[in-house]
């Protein structure tokens, strides 16, 4: 399993990710339809800010917000979990432990590999924001952009890592996705994905910055619609990268332990 | 007549096995318990939020908008203990392409798959609504009129009715986009507006949820029927509405039968 062979044959690996995720296009579309949840709450939030502002957050800072977290939700997209789940119950997880690459960089070049097709939808919206909110409330500056990138990097690493994390525990009890049901309970909830985390309660915020879902998608949201100077960004982004280590620490050792369990049945 | 007969008995039948097949998950039980009662909990967060400092939202007040809520769970709990158990194994049946053998059967296809398995047990969310109603009625310090609740339990009818129907519309799906584990995601997340009263959004969404997915006759109504002040047409309106959706959802389901075309045999 030496680093060259792995690095050697991730083009193939993203080839055939993308001709998989071109395959189920119309399954992705039902997808990226079922993730519109932020425009529902776009709708309902402008209301609500219809008679004044809620925070600092008037209807074109919520139109802007939203349609930021529709597009950060398209490029953080992870389902690692589900397939983990459905591999160790039928037992085809054997196959993937045949390969000379560690199953982590086969389900995350897997989940890569879908990355355009999700831009092919995000883009537009991205356009249209633009358009609708305009170019003023955008950040300037090539430096915040690049933290951008790296905070949409670190957003689908702790959602690629955690979904890794607790796919292991399949491993051990067969199925996984009740636990991944919990888990998207508090990420919709925590992340700001459907209520900005600004607008929390004191001491809720003050929680919530302590629990890894907010850098999944607020964070990036956050810097996209410019609500960092740049040291405050840079603060942000080191503790969202702290999630990352430790969760890819704690992901490591969880598929350690779980294999040794794992017992292949009907494969 | 003594074809409703027979089809009560199969009902009886369906029932019967399926809670035999739950008495062996027992654990399952608990876990589901725990998990809906913590994602109900959680749910509430950004209705506390939204009105944290707005004490009336479109004409609702908090205690108000947490009746919408307990309709909501009390849904949730129907389609979860009754109907999405059974229909997640049509879509199983049409991959597998097993559907073949329901259809053999010398009775009704769509009652077949719809009444295949029930799991009452996971309907722990029922308790939660009425909790959430009982808060909300204290908190309003005065109780739902004697002739809102018996609309209320027409509504509810109606809107079991229609939450089945939009179901069949939604496996229906599954005839021509063959993997559908995203689509049962679909129909969660669409129904999650269901949460809030209709008002609070407007324009098309509005029209959106009442007439297209009729979100607003599952659990706004309802609601307002419980409060007290639904009108008589409204509620006419939404019975014929739940009639008309389950008269399109069966035409739907014959179409889409006709298609199907037995997946690996």
């Amino acid at each position: 399993m030496s680093t060259r062979s792995t690095v050697r044959s991730l083009p193939t690996l993203m080839r055939v990710g993308f001709a998989e995720a071109v395959a189920y296009r119309a399954e992705m579309l039902v997808w990226v339809l079922s993730t519109t949840m932020p425009l529902i709450m776009l709708a309902l939030w402008s209301a609500v800010a219809a008679d004044g502002p809620v925070g600092r957050f008037g209807q074109r800072d919520f139109l802007a917000y939203f349609l930021a977290t529709f597009i950060v939700r398209q490029l953080t997209g992870a389902w690692v979990a589900w397939q983990m789940s459905f591999e160790v119950r039928t037992g085809t997880l054997s196959m993937r432990l045949l390969r000379p690459i560690h199953p982590m960089v086969s389900y995350a070049v897997e989940n890569i590999a879908a990355m355009p097709l999700r831009l092919v939808v995000a883009l537009p919206v991205a356009l249209l924001a633009l358009v609708l909110v305009g170019a003023r409330t955008v950040p300037r500056g090539a430096l915040i952009w690049g933290v951008w990138l790296l905070a949409v990097l670190g957003g689908w690493l702790i959602t690629f890592l955690a979904n890794f994390l607790i796919g292991c525990l399949a491993l051990w009890t067969g199925s996984s996705i009740k636990v991944m049901d919990v888990w998207l309970v508090a990420f919709m909830v925590f992340s700001g994905y459907l209520v900005p985390v600004e607008l929390f309660p004191g001491a809720l915020r003050a929680a919530v910055a302590w629990l890894p879902f907010r850098y999944q998608i607020g964070f990036p949201v956050e810097v996209m619609t410019g609500a960092y100077a740049l040291p405050a960004a840079l603060g942000m982004l080191a503790r969202q990268w702290a999630f990352v280590l430790g969760l890819f620490l704690a992901a490591l050792a969880m598929w350690r332990r779980g294999l040794r369990r794992f017992g292949a049945y009907g494969g | 007549m003594r074809k409703l007969g027979r089809y009560f008995r199969l009902l009886r039948v369906q029932v019967r096995s399926s809670v035999l097949l739950g008495l062996q998950y027992r654990a399952d039980f608990l876990i589901d318990g725990a998990i809906s009662l913590c994602w109900t909990t959680t749910a509430l967060v950004p209705l506390f939020v939204v009105f944290h400092d707005r004490p009336v939202i479109a004409g609702w007040q908090f205690a108000e908008a947490l009746v919408v809520v307990g309709w909501f769970t009390l849904l949730e709990a129907i389609l979860e203990g009754a109907i999405n158990p059974s229909l997640t194994a049509v879509v199983e049946h049409i991959r597998k392409g097993t559907l073949d053998f329901v259809l053999l059967k010398p009775a009704d296809a769509q009652f077949l798959v719809s009444t295949a398995r029930f799991e009452p047990w996971r309907s722990t969310n029922v308790l939660t609504a009425l909790a959430i109603w009982t808060v909300a009625f204290l908190r309003l310090g005065r109780w739902p009129p004697p002739l809102g609740v018996l609309a209320a339990l027409v509504l509810l009818a109606s809107a079991t009715l229609l939450l089945y129907s939009l179901w069949i519309l939604t496996v229906s799906a599954a005839f021509y986009v063959v993997k559908v584990d995203n689509l049962t995601n679909l129909f969660g997340s669409v129904f999650d507006a269901a949460r809030w009263p209709v008002q609070i959004f407007r324009g098309v969404l509005r029209w959106v949820f009442t007439l297209v997915v009729p979100l607003a006759l599952m659990t706004t109504y309802p609601a307002e029927a419980l409060l007290g002040r639904l009108s008589g047409w409204a509620l006419c309106g939404s019975v014929a509405g739940a009639v008309g959706f389950a008269w399109l959802s069966r035409r739907v389901w014959l179409g889409s039968l006709a298609r199907y075309s037995s997946a690996s045999s």
